[in-house]
């Protein structure tokens, strides 16, 4: 059956249907993202800036922190994370429903910083993937609205295929 | 007006005291870890150093004893400090605990179990405050080199994004 | 299919003390734990029996990079302490290598770091104001006081370069100058924030949910705190006027006037409310700090710590070589060990510090307050209710960068 449904063309207006719903479900889940602030170190008190009146993220539809991983969909890790900290990490990234979206806010989220000894970790995307990085110790405000853009213009191309091999 | 005190401390303390100056307005003492809960005992009760400010040690590899274990100690009354130290091997890493007489005592001498692997008679609960179980060796100490890892999670090994 | 993690930690206690009690995990990430604070609570219905707080989740390893690092070089390290109130962090250290190097600093450096370490002051308490207030559902509050906090952090990024670790302090000095019309802008601020940390009087101090979650909870005497080594506001608060700025004066705290406010329980309120003075007797220093800086040299003009002048690193051999030895192998530090505190924004902040002679340290060790206060936390935690964990955690003010260090 899947293999005869690849092999059908479909109708110009099949697939200008789909590009319609792929842009509608991307403006959908774009503007619409709960964030998990998985907060550790200093990059905190630029998150508590980026969320408050001046450089506001409500502007985006993500200012509504979800402090569950079970109703969130972007998993801010703002901060060190310790080898300490990585289990934790792990579990709230495996609670988390499809479709997900990772952050990795600041240095020492990215690569550990300039913290390279037996206690940081050296990057999170050692065990969890990463879709955007937001580089700066800790990053200016207008950097993270930067990041959030990027990460909204990604999540509206996506596509979503009605048939494809999980169907 | 410290001076005084001091002073007082030294004579109180007499021969327990193997090494004792002045330095930068701290009293820096050295003690046996023998004679280490007599003199802080004497130190709050009759002295009112009330508040214990901090535990550490420093590592002197070259040297035989190994460690150096200091205390901190502040009165608010007297408003000066006072540092005890006392010297350990590294074969017998064991001094007194003081979580008999000050309740912060206790995650301090955590911290510094775990950091250098000195243990303190008294209090039974040096699990790891600042590392993890399963974490083995004491990081501070200088053979233990920086960038020695002991990741709790295994890594990612593909590198395909998601 | 199930995920199996290692557990970091050991838990004092899992078996409840009696049949009705149930053991509970907060955090370690938590919105309310302010980071990476893990409390293992036994409950009895609502009523907390006992708890076992765990820290350690932040432990970066501060210490042991700092040996590998010149005593220059681990400035940067040192911001990341309390990163609430990074400036007298900066300033604590660089006054404890100031003292074993035996250098004494300018008068104007003496008073600009004193202005500028109360003005970190404020920052630090609007920040955990803000939180503790949130976290009670003061939503607009948090707003406030997060508002005039981005001024701060602008106005400090316009001299030092950066909004929340500044790396600012120097041996024998501080990095550079103040730029024109930073005085003047520091006065609207300030002007400014008097008029916000009134609303935020208006909005909670007799607001009658705010006293009923924070009055009488949390409550500690002034004895037991003593014994559990808390300082700064929360010793304040018990109502014992302990200040390291008026007990054992430093920098230029002998010349100013002020006042140290005290509480009358040791519950939550009255930490609140201690902070929200020192904040009003932080503006009242700075006020003054204005009128009296002096005019002068900002860095001490001793070679062994305080870089040359740029243009005479370009032409002079003697200062490029200054420069050279500076930077690779770092100031010079002579032989010794000193224990030097001052009062940061959550108590006694102490650096003990060992020097073998040489530009890199032998050992960097930071007595923060915050460890501390989380050692003895559970006497306030320990009887009241789930739902004052809390106002009370929030109300101690506990920074992951200084408590696990």
């Amino acid at each position: 059956m899947t293999a005869g449904a690849q092999e059908r063309r479909p109708s110009a207006a099949f697939e200008y249907l789909t590009t319609r719903k792929d842009e509608f479900v991307g403006w959908a889940r774009k503007f619409s993202l709960f964030p998990y602030p998985f907060v550790t170190a200093c990059c905190a008190m630029e998150f508590m800036s980026v969320s408050s009146t001046l450089y506001d993220t409500d502007r985006f539809g993500a200012a509504l922190p979800r402090f569950t991983p079970r109703q969130s969909d972007l998993l801010m890790v703002v901060g060190t994370v310790t080898h300490k900290q990585a289990p934790i990490l792990l579990k709230v990234y495996e609670q988390m429903c499809e479709p997900k979206w990772v952050i990795a806010f600041g240095v020492c989220a990215t690569s550990g910083g300039f913290y390279q000894n037996y206690a940081a970790l050296p990057g999170i995307d050692k065990i969890i993937p990463v879709d955007l990085y937001i580089p700066g110790c800790p990053p200016r405000p207008e950097m993270v609205i930067d990041g959030i853009m990027k990460l909204q213009d990604r999540i509206a191309r996506d596509r979503h295929p009605i048939i494809n091999e999980k169907f | 007006m410290s001076e005084a005190v001091f002073e007082q401390v030294l004579e109180h303390l007499g021969g327990a005291a193997l090494d004792a100056s002045v330095t930068h307005g701290t009293l820096a003492v050295l003690l046996e870890p023998s004679g280490l809960l007599e003199a802080v005992r004497a130190l709050k009760d009759t002295f009112g150093f009330d508040m214990f400010l901090d535990v550490t040690a420093v590592d002197w590899p070259e040297r035989q004893p190994r460690f150096d274990v200091v205390w901190h100690f502040y009165s608010t009354h007297r408003r000066v400090r006072v540092r005890l130290k006392a010297r350990v091997p590294e074969a017998d890493a064991t001094v007194d605990s003081l979580t008999g007489l000050y309740g912060s005592a206790r995650y301090m001498e955590r911290e510094c179990h775990d950091m250098y692997g000195i243990a303190f008679r008294g209090n039974d609960d040096l699990r790891p405050i600042l590392l993890y179980e399963g974490f083995v060796g004491h990081p501070l100490r200088k053979d233990y080199p920086k960038q020695k890892e002991q990741p709790l999670v295994p890594y990612r090994t593909s590198e395909a994004p998601k | 299919m199930t995920l199996q993690l290692p557990n970091p930690i050991r838990p004092a206690f899992d078996k409840g003390s009696s049949d009705s009690a149930v053991i509970v995990n907060i955090g370690p990430s938590h919105p309310a734990t302010h980071g990476t604070i893990q409390i293992v609570a036994e409950l009895d219905g609502e009523r907390v029996v006992r708890t076992d707080v765990h820290c350690g989740y932040l432990h970066r390893g501060f210490e042991k990079e700092c040996e590998s690092h010149t005593w220059h070089n681990l400035i940067p390290y040192v911001d990341r302490l309390n990163y609430c109130s990074a400036l007298i962090n900066d300033f604590a250290y660089c006054e404890a290598v100031e003292k074993l190097m035996g250098i004494e600093i300018t008068p104007r450096c003496r008073h600009l770091r004193t202005l500028l370490s109360e003005y970190s002051r404020i920052a630090d308490h609007l920040t955990c104001i803000a939180a503790a207030l949130m976290e009670l559902g003061a939503m607009t509050a948090f707003l406030y006081l997060v508002t005039i906090r981005d001024y701060i952090y602008e106005h400090l990024a316009d001299l030092t370069g950066a909004r929340v670790t500044y790396s600012y302090g120097r041996i024998g000095g501080l990095a550079r100058d103040l730029p024109e019309g930073w005085l003047k802008r520091l006065g609207e601020i300030l002007d400014e924030m008097d008029t916000f940390t009134g609303r935020v009087h208006g909005l909670v101090d007799r607001n009658r949910i705010f006293i009923d979650r924070t009055r009488d909870i949390g409550v500690i005497s002034t004895s037991e705190a003593i014994n559990w080594g808390f300082t700064g506001p929360i010793l304040r608060s018990t109502g014992a006027a302990r200040d390291l700025r008026k007990d054992t004066p430093y920098l230029s705290y002998a010349e100013l006037d002020f006042e140290v406010p005290v509480g009358i329980k040791g519950d939550n309120y009255d930490r609140y409310y201690v902070r929200m003075r020192e904040i009003d007797e932080s503006a009242h220093m700075i006020r003054q700090l204005m009128e009296m800086l002096p005019a002068g040299p900002l860095c001490v003009d001793d070679r062994r710590c305080t870089f040359p002048e740029k243009t005479l690193v370009y032409t002079e051999i003697e200062s490029l070589i200054n420069h050279f030895k500076l930077v690779m192998d770092g100031p010079q530090v002579p032989p010794g060990e000193v224990y030097s505190a001052q009062e940061g924004a959550n108590g006694e902040l102490g650096f003990y510090l060992v020097s073998v002679g040489g530009g890199t340290p032998w050992k960097v060790h930071c007595r923060s307050p915050s460890f501390v206060h989380v050692g003895g936390v559970h006497r306030m935690l320990d009887g009241y209710q789930l739902a004052d964990i809390v106002p009370t955690f929030g109300s101690i003010n506990m920074i992951g960068g200084e408590c696990d260090r």
